[in-house]
Formats: structure tokens, C-alpha cells, sequence
């Protein structure tokens, strides 16, 4: 059964009515990324195809709000004419999942989904200032606002954002914008391995000249030779100083502009390395820079991994045979090892339900979780296990 | 009589004080445990200082696992306990209250590591603000926020109210720079939350927590970004005739896709007030003042400036002037920031913090004149112009009770203003005590029922900074 809201209150008496007959509910938005999380088995889905309005969008303040299941795309072609973008870059999911469907602001906020952008600009949790959510219980509950600084009472937008829909149902998110660049050129190194090219990444992150994208590909990942690559996105004459400076300090061999560097940087946004049909298990890891290239050492000790890092070394990209328990062991054990959480991004339904697909967390940390948990949604309606079993 | 209201404290914990000082004076040596009258008294107020209250005992532990044994043994003897960094909150977040014992960090004042590598360090929560700046501008890094007490402030408290600004337009506010936290919870369980990785395994605990005020949990450790300073910096001042000019030049500046480092505001007697005390050449002539940074190499600086003065040019500008030095720059920037310690010199007062949509900059402000006119008061308004968070400083005299309550009514109805207009009562300086029971104006019931469902997960005895954040009456459990 599928329910579609129309309004704030549709949501609300849909969610009611769930609780008062104890039957979970599945929030989608666009669909697109069912396959991320742990696969929930609910008799009712509550799409919010429904709730498909700008709220408002105020170019001169910088900030939009949007009911959650308006389509990523009508917001960024909105903003684009005002000359303004999503600072965080969210992931496209289609290509990795082979799905289709338009991706949504709400599952964007949801599932705080951010792109090579998020090492300058921050993730969607940074953008995101603003929600209006339906609890667990069926109430309404406002958090944040639509102004750029506000520490009035707890953070829950925070709080919700990468929750995945687990606390509540995203009915409204307001997000803060930023002007889009004039420009944008990628400084491309060739054929350094991956400790050197991780050494270059850190030495032009610790620059002055604001990169906005650092990622390695590894020799055979989008191309025959390994690439290291350093985006600036600036005013035209900024775009040209930089990444002059940024040569100086770590060489480079060729620069991209325009159409080749933005498809460049969306196909590292959306793994498109590793797209489907490509049967692999993908993981996503977050780990310091520094150690990126340790990590992907210790779990090849122990078996094949291709992989590729953006986010200066720091955001590990892992494709692994699907079989067993995808190198699960393994990929947990290196990231303890040098510290990071680890999400299985991509594995068979039948994988990520037998096993953790978020990173495990510490019993005092869990014993939080779950109270947070029960606060928001006291009889376990909301995406119940899509993050960890029982939350 | 004053119009915050503290709860009465528990006479039976009173009763109790001798015996909870041996129990602490059990777990920290003598050095860390503060108990004599006039010792307490360095402790008994913030920067909200019409209001004092001598806690029972002050704590001040040197390590974690000390914090841990603290809390645990609060926890179990069910005594309050009340957070402190370095005092500085303007919103008496840090007051104690006379049933409660204050744990301060102020000797975990450490700076434990850091990486450039990883463009990170981490601190003790005692380390201040721009302790950690000073540790790392050697060599050409900076932590990003800047609150105006960043020489006192410490990253401790700096977490517990999510501080900003003047460069937060740019650079964001803590929550946004912070990657990790070591904290105590009250029953002493000691949880580690991120690390020196971007984003969350989990719920995002690390959010949740900056800016809950004390509430959640004791921080002792913390891992921040660091970033690594422009080539170049200048602040450069654009004198206007009016505060509606300076404010129309906000907007369209950010509407032409030019995003300074910061753009800050200052009316006609805080320029007054802030040239008496810092001579940094502001124009005395004007009814406002803009204080726009650019930053970047010399060319792209002079570029982005060419275009900002071509925009102040459409709005009137009446001077505008560089700083020519870095002694220069210095001085525009020490104006600012010593804007509340120079109107400290000429009255008492209490700072608002609203923040507003920057389209209703204008509006508030025209109507903070008028309200605070009606109680017979005078404002001078220092703020963040370029993300709508307000300043306004409201004078009064701190030994007239009646000019007090005049003055508190006249920042309630200011911050009243600035919710109904899109606004937020507190931008960066936290609810604490002086905000709580504005709270129901911007949020409903089941609004803040469900925040306080969320601090109980954490605390479910309400003995963390209790008198704070939530309005006394209606706490949900």
C-alpha cells in the first residue's frame, strides 16, 4: 500500500493512523535509493511524490525552502537562473544503484548526501538550516528556521539530517545557497601512486587557493593512467591565478575546463566508476586524509578492492566482490585501524539484511541512539532498522 | 525586582553542602575544588552580569577521567551540576545556581595535537579560542570562528553555545569547523563522537550536541578543522548616511555573487563609541558603517573591491577607506570586536542577538529605535550584517532596578520582533537563562516537547545546567 500525502497534515494523520494500527511505514522520496540502508520490510510506504512545492526561494537572502519531495533537479535548475547552486554537491544514487526516478531535497536532508564539494563547502548538514517533520507520534514539529545563524534550543535539523528518515518524515527543508562560480578548471598530476598523490592533495588543501575538489583515480578507474586532480571554482581570473599557484607547488599536467572538468567532478560525485550493472559490493569510507592510503593497504592485504579517493584522501571509495560478507570484516577492521566510519553503499538486499550496512557503534553510543531514537518515534514507525536494528 | 527567574534552590541539597564537599574533596585534589565564599565568587556570574548565584562548590578537574568520576558521583548523591568554560556567555548560560556544583575545564588547557597534514588540531575544552589560532598562524593556519571574547572565550564553551562570528558569512560558525568531541555524560560514561574525519557513522550526535548548551554532556576534548589563511586579508570601511543605505549595499552585494569574509554593521553611536575607545579612523560623520573584508592575492583583492565600491557608489556611499597596513587592518577589526567592552565603558547594557532574513535588516532595526525609544533607553547597534544576526546593545543603569526591567522588556520585545519577522531569537550567543521564557514565542509546545524528549536521552534526571534553555513550567520528562 502506498500512501501520498499532500500536505503537512495528510502526513501527519497518515503517520497516526500507522502508529495507532502498529504498522511501520517506508518513506520515499523519489525511490531512487531504496538500496541504501538496511532493506525494511513494510507493508505501507509513504511516498511524498506528492509534496512537490517550493515554499519559497529568496535569491537576494540566499535560502530556499522546499517540501521534501520536490525533485533535486527542478531545485538546481531554479537556482542556476538566479545564478546560485547547492554549496554541498549532492550524489546523483542512479548511476550506482541503476535506478531511476528523480532523487528528492527531502532524501537529500534525510540522508545528509554530499559530493566533492563537501571538503570546501561543508555537507548538506551544513547547508540545511531548517525542517518541518512529522515525528513518530504523529506530531508536527518545527526545527531551525530559514536564517543562516541560529542557536535557539537544541540543533535537530542536525540531528535529522543523515538520520534517513528514522526520526521523522521531512515534510519541509530549508537550505542555505551560494552564488555559483564564474569558473571552474581541474589541475590534473599524473601517475602518482597513491601515497604521493594523497601528500599532493594534502599540500594543496593546506594552500590558500580554496580548492574545491581533491580525488585520486588509481590507474584503470575512469581512465588508463592514475590521476590526481585539484578543482578551483572562482571568478575566471581567480580560476587562472590559482591553479598557476597550485601548479607551482605540486606540478600538474594538463588543465580541464567547462564541460570536461563538471563531468569529470559528477562522475567522482556519483561513483560512476563503479555504476551499475557492475555487480561489485561498494563501500564509502570516511577516514583522515593522511591515512586514506593506509586503509586501502590493510584491506588489500586480505583480498581484491579497486578503489579511489575524493575528499583530499579522506573519502575512500571501495569496490569489492559481493560474495561472503563483502569484505566486511576486513573493511571494518581497517577503518578501527585508522579511525572512520564505514557505510556499505551497495551490496544485494539479502547482504545488507543479515548485516551492518552503517558503521557499528560503541554501546554508549547506541544506548544514545536509541533513546533518541524512541524520543522522536516511540513505536518504532519510521523507516524501523533502515539505519541499525531496532533504531 | 529582577524578571529572569531562578528556581528555588533545593534546600535539602543545601543542607547537604558539607557533606558534598568531602564527597568531591574525595575524588580531586585540594587545588581543584574551589569552596570558600570569596573564592566562589569569581564564579558566581557570566558575561549576563545583573545576575549572581553562588554555587555550593566549583570543580575543576585536570583530566577527563576526573570530569568522568565528578559527574559520576553528582549523578549518583543527585546533586545539579553547571558547565562552565571561561564565563563569557552574554546569555547566563554559565550563572551557576546555589544547589548546584560548577564544573569548569579550565585546567584541560591543552593543545594536544596537530596534523597540517590533515588540517586539524586537537584541544583540551579549556584551550581558548584563539589559543588555538595563535598556536598554528606561524605557519599560515587559523581556526575559523571568531567570537568577539575569542582571547577568554574557551572551545569548550565555544561548543556548548555553537559560537560565531564576524567571519562566519565565509567561514561558518563552530559547528561547521568542529570533526570531534570527547564528553562526559552525566552518569560519568565517557563517549567519544567523531573523530578527525568528516561526518557521522551514525545519528549526527556531533551536531546535536554543538549548541545544546551544557545540557547533554560535559566536553573535554575536542578536535577542530583548521584552514589555512588567504594570501592576503583587508577589511576596508564604507561610510554611509543612513542605516537603510548601508543595508540596501548588503543585500545587493551579495546579490551580485560577491561573498566577503565579513560584513559588519555599526550605527551612528556605536561608531561614536568604538572610535572613542579604539581610534581606528572611523567616519564620525556617518549614520552608518559597513565593514566589508575581502581576501585573496593583491589582484584578486583590488578586484573584488573595485566591484564592492561600484555597488556602495549606487547606495551613496559617503568614504570609503582601505586599510593600508596590517597595523591598520588591526585597528578596524579591534573597533569591532571591542564594541561591547566600549559601550561597557560609557553604560551598563544587555545584547540582544536576533537574527533576522537580511531583506527585514532594515525594518528591525527602524523598529528596535522605536522600541527601545519607548522605554526611554538608548541603543548603539554593532552586527553581522551579512547574515541578519543583530546586535543591539540596549543601555541602562545596572543599579536601577526600574531601568533594568525596562531595559530586559525592551530586548524581549525586540527579540519578539525578530521571530515574527523569519527571525530566530538567538543567533550565536545561546538561550541560557536570558532567553528561556521567550522560547514559546518561536516554538509550539510539541516544538520544544520534543527537544526536551531529546536533552532527557542524555540526562533524564535534568541535573545538567537544568534552569536553562526550556521555560521552567511544562517540562516534559
Amino acid at each position: 500500500m502506498i500512501l501520498s500525502p499532500t500536505s503537512e497534515s495528510d502526513i501527519a494523520a497518515a503517520v497516526a493512523d500507522a502508529r495507532e494500527k502498529k504498522t511501520p511505514l517506508a518513506i520515499e522520496g523519489g525511490g531512487t535509493r531504496k538500496a541504501l540502508g538496511r532493506p525494511a520490510q513494510s507493508e505501507r510506504t509513504l511516498s511524498l511524490a506528492k509534496m512537490n512545492a517550493i515554499v519559497f526561494y529568496e535569491p537576494g537572502e540566499m535560502v530556499f525552502c522546499a517540501q521534501g519531495g520536490v525533485p533535486v533537479e527542478s531545485i538546481e535548475a531554479m537556482l542556476a537562473e538566479r545564478g546560485q547552486m547547492l554549496p554541498f554537491e549532492p550524489v546523483d544514487h542512479r548511476r550506482l544503484y541503476g535506478s531511476s526516478g528523480a532523487p528528492t531535497i527531502g532524501a537529500v536532508a534525510a540522508c545528509n548526501i554530499s559530493g566533492p564539494r563537501r571538503i570546501s563547502h561543508g555537507a548538506a548538514r551544513d547547508s540545511l538550516i531548517g525542517l518541518r517533520l512529522v515525528n513518530g507520534a504523529g506530531e508536527a514539529i518545527k526545527t531551525g528556521g530559514r536564517v543562516m545563524k541560529n542557536v535557539t534550543g537544541l540543533d535537530l535539523v542536525k540531528l535529522s539530517c543523515g538520520a534517513h528518515g528514522t526520526l521523522g518524515v521531512l515534510a519541509e527543508a530549508t537550505f542555505k545557497v551560494l552564488p555559483r562560480p564564474e569558473a571552474s578548471a581541474t589541475l590534473v598530476i599524473r601517475n602518482l601512486d597513491d601515497e604521493r598523490a594523497v601528500q599532493a592533495l594534502s599540500q594543496a588543501l593546506g594552500s590558500p587557493f580554496e580548492v574545491s575538489g581533491a580525488a585520486h583515480l588509481p590507474a584503470g578507474i575512469g581512465g588508463p593512467d592514475a590521476r590526481t586532480l585539484l578543482r578551483v571554482e572562482n571568478f575566471k581570473p581567480s580560476v587562472e591565478y590559482r591553479i598557476g599557484e597550485l601548479r607551482k607547488i605540486v606540478g600538474g599536467d594538463v588543465i580541464l575546463y567547462d564541460e570536461e572538468t563538471r563531468a569529470l567532478w559528477r562522475d567522482i560525485r556519483d561513483c560512476a566508476f563503479f555504476a551499475a550493472p557492475d555487480p561489485r559490493a561498494i563501500w564509502r569510507v570516511s577516514t583522515a586524509p593522511s591515512r586514506g592510503a593506509d586503509l586501502v593497504r590493510l584491506v588489500r592485504k586480505s583480498g581484491e578492492a579497486a578503489h579511489f579517493f575524493d575528499w583530499g584522501g579522506g573519502l575512500v571509495w571501495l569496490a569489492v566482490d559481493a560474495g561472503g560478507d563483502a569484505r566486511a570484516k576486513d573493511i571494518r577492521a581497517a577503518t578501527a585501524a585508522c579511525g572512520g566510519h564505514a557505510t556499505l553503499v551497495r551490496a544485494p538486499d539479502e547482504l545488507r539484511a543479515r548485516m551492518e550496512v552503517f558503521q557499528p557503534l560503541p554501546d554508549a553510543v547506541m544506548t544514545l541512539t536509541r533513546g533518541i531514537k524512541a524520543s522522536f518515534d516511540p513505536d518504532g514507525i519510521l523507516n524501523p532498522g533502515r539505519m541499525y536494528a531496532g533504531v | 525586582m529582577s524578571a529572569i527567574a531562578f528556581p528555588e534552590p533545593d534546600a535539602r541539597i543545601v543542607a547537604r553542602r558539607d557533606e558534598i564537599i568531602a564527597g568531591l574533596a574525595a575524588l580531586v585534589p585540594a587545588e581543584c575544588l574551589v569552596t570558600s565564599r570569596d573564592e566562589r565568587r569569581a564564579y558566581e556570574t557570566d558575561a549576563l552580569t545583573a545576575y549572581r548565584r553562588l554555587p555550593l562548590a566549583v570543580v575543576l578537574p585536570r583530566t577527563t577521567e576526573e570530569t568522568s568520576r565528578v559527574l559520576a558521583w553528582c549523578h549518583a548523591h543527585g546533586v545539579k551540576v553547571v558547565p562552565r568554560g571561561a564565563g563569557t556567555s552574554l546569555s547566563g548560560g554559565a550563572i551557576p545556581q546555589e544547589d548546584a556544583v560548577v564544573i569548569g575545564v579550565s585546567k584541560m588547557a591543552r593543545i594536544l595535537d596537530i596534523d597540517y597534514a590533515d588540517r586539524v588540531a586537537r584541544v583540551q575544552a579549556g584551550v581558548t579560542n584563539l589559543g588555538i589560532s595563535n598556536a598554528v598562524m606561524a605557519d599560515g593556519f587559523f581556526y575559523a570562528p571568531d567570537p568577539s571574547s575569542q582571547l577568554a572565550c574557551t572551545i569548550g564553551g565555544n561548543i556548548g553555545m555553537n559560537s560565531g562570528g564576524a567571519h562566519c558569512l565565509k567561514y561558518g560558525v563552530t559547528t561547521n569547523n568542529l570533526l570531534g568531541v570527547k564528553m562526559v555524560l552525566m552518569d560519568g560514561t565517557i563517549v567519544e563522537i567523531g573523530g578527525d574525519w568528516l561526518d557521522s557513522g551514525g545519528y549526527d550526535l556531533l551536531g546535536l550536541v554543538t549548541g545544546s548548551e551544557g545540557q547533554l554532556g560535559i566536553v573535554t576534548e575536542a578536535t577542530v578543522r583548521l584552514l589555512r589563511s588567504a594570501e592576503g586579508a583587508r577589511p576596508v570601511l564604507f561610510g554611509f548616511e543612513t542605516s537603510e543605505a548601508a543595508a540596501a549595499c548588503v543585500a545587493d552585494i551579495i546579490g551580485h555573487g560577491v561573498i566577503p569574509v565579513a560584513m559588519e554593521m555599526m550605527d551612528k553611536l556605536a561608531i561614536e563609541i568604538c572610535e572613542a575607545f579604539a581610534h581606528a579612523g572611523y567616519p564620525l560623520d556617518a549614520g552608518a558603517l559597513l565593514i566589508v573584508e575581502v581576501e585573496g592575492s593583491e589582484d584578486e583583492m583590488e578586484t573584488q573591491l573595485k566591484k564592492i565600491v561600484a555597488i556602495a557608489q549606487q547606495h551613496g556611499v559617503k568614504t570609503v577607506k582601505e586599510s593600508q597596513s596590517a597595523m591598520e587592518a588591526a585597528l578596524i577589526w579591534k573597533g569591532r570586536k571591542s564594541a561591547f567592552g566600549a559601550t561597557g565603558r560609557v553604560a551598563d547594557y544587555i545584547c540582544m542577538d536576533g537574527t533576522v532574513p537580511t531583506s527585514q535588516l532594515c525594518h528591525v532595526l527602524n523598529e528596535t529605535y522605536r522600541i527601545v525609544e519607548k522605554y526611554g533607553l538608548r541603543v548603539a547597534n554593532v552586527f553581522h550584517a551579512g547574515d541578519g544576526n543583530m546586535h543591539p546593545l540596549i543601555m541602562y543603569n545596572v543599579n536601577d532596578p526600574a531601568e533594568q526591567e525596562k531595559a530586559e522588556k525592551a530586548g524581549e520585545d525586540v527579540l519578539r520582533l525578530c521571530v515574527d519577522v523569519g527571525g530566530c531569537l538567538t543567533g550565536e550567543h545561546g538561550v541560557g537563562v536570558e532567553k528561556r521564557d521567550l522560547m514559546p514565542h518561536q516554538y509550539s509546545a510539541a516544538d520544544l516537547a520534543q527537544q526536551m524528549r531529546v536533552r532527557a536521552a542524555f540526562d533524564p534526571g535534568w541535573l545538567l545546567n537544568p534552569a536553562k534553555v526550556f521555560p521552567l513550567a511544562g517540562r516534559a520528562a
